[in-house]
């Protein structure tokens, strides 16, 4: 099934136009903070752009642009937006959790630590670097 | 019968979204929604305690317009691109909600907002931390969470 | 009239769909750590399926929408095994 464009009228038009380009808009620049950002930890931020309106702005675009074109309620995409709404934070926290384990485990400065060394953040001494 | 009973509406609702909105699929659809919340069941997750849902809209109206306004704080602060004057840090916030779909909603909403991402709950003294983009003003941070969302999540997770 | 500009907004947002993807990519090549790079990764399958969104529109089809759904599930499933395989090493444990 095919919904042209051509079918709709200018206001809705504008609309769709509207969202999806600062949808988009907000996609890149997101990206370009994630090139530019200095550390890590500053760089888990900008991607949070592209998730949130991001996706907001154009899965709304698509559900204006189907509505207006098949003169019926579309609103399926909003799966979409609830779904990566739901799993973004499971994947940036599991991130963060290695990230900060790992600098942990490299004693890198600048890593909040609440406890002592932990067990499994302790230089292993029983391996050794010498063949 | 229904140990779930909104995870089986909203389960019918998805089956419905993605095909059509008729009786056929309404059955179908409801179908496997109540097979599906047994299997659910049978893992036996913690029953979330819903006090006061309706103010369930109001949490979400307030964090749709928060994420909007730091859309545009981060996103204008990428495209200015100086980076003096501007902190980024680790913060400590202590919490007092204990329900894990409270915690879990907080996690969410927090880290779908740009500028800020939770990183670690610690259970033992209910406290998280987080990084934050645009680290200002400790205080007006840990404000913010706590009178903004946590008292909302502590009145609907009672 | 209408579908010179909802022409126009999809090709001009497509092409700023594909830089971020090339920009995303840049940094998923350049590293510098393990994280940054599956980062990279999520970041570029977040764009491809707002990248078919919009191809749902240009073209006024339904079927790009299943395949920007699978397109996330899939991209959701893969990121969470690198974190986990970060976190431990191993993916099951």
């Amino acid at each position: 099934m095919i919904y042209p464009a051509a079918d709709l009228s200018l206001p809705v038009a504008l609309a769709v136009a509207f969202f999806l380009l600062v949808g988009a808009a907000l996609a890149l620049i997101g990206a370009i903070g994630f090139l530019r950002l200095p550390s890590f930890y500053e760089r888990l931020h900008a991607p949070a752009l592209g998730t949130s309106w991001g996706i907001g702005g154009i899965m709304l675009a698509s559900m204006i642009y189907f509505t207006a074109a098949s003169s019926r309620l579309v609103i399926h995409e909003i799966l979409i937006g609830l779904f990566v709404t739901v799993t973004t934070p499971v994947t940036f926290m599991l991130l963060a959790r290695a990230a900060l384990h790992r600098d942990r485990t490299a004693r890198s400065h600048g890593v909040p630590r609440k406890y002592p060394i932990g067990p499994e953040e302790r230089p292993r001494e029983d391996i050794s670097d010498e063949e | 019968m229904l140990p779930y009973p909104i995870l089986t509406i909203s389960l019918t609702l998805m089956w419905m979204l993605l095909n059509s909105f008729s009786l056929g699929h309404l059955i179908l659809g409801a179908l496997v929604a109540v097979f599906a919340s047994w299997a659910m069941a049978s893992l036996r997750p913690d029953k979330p305690k819903l006090k006061k849902w309706y103010l369930l809209p109001k949490l979400f109206f307030i964090v749709l317009y928060d994420i909007a306004r730091s859309n545009l704080a981060v996103a204008w602060l990428i495209v200015r691109g100086r980076t003096e004057g501007r902190k980024a840090g680790f913060l400590t916030i202590p919490l007092e909600i204990e329900d894990r779909t409270a915690l879990a909603l907080l996690a969410i909403i927090l880290t779908s907002t740009p500028g800020s991402v939770w990183m670690e709950y610690d259970s033992y003294d209910g406290s998280i931390l987080m990084h934050v983009l645009d680290l200002k003003d400790e205080e007006d941070w840990i404000a913010t969470i706590k009178g903004r969302y946590e008292k909302l999540l502590m009145e609907i997770f009672a | 009239m209408s579908a010179v500009i909802i022409y126009t907004a999809v090709a001009i947002a497509q092409f700023m769909l594909v830089v971020a993807m090339a920009i995303a990519a840049v940094r998923m090549f350049r590293g510098p750590r393990a994280q940054d790079r599956i980062i990279g990764l999520d970041t570029i399958y977040i764009n491809a399926m707002l990248l078919l969104v919009t191809f749902g529109i240009g073209t006024g089809r339904v079927i790009y929408f299943e395949a920007a759904l699978v397109i996330g599930l899939l991209g959701f499933v893969s990121t969470v095994a690198l974190a986990k395989f970060l976190m431990r090493g191993e993916v099951i444990e």
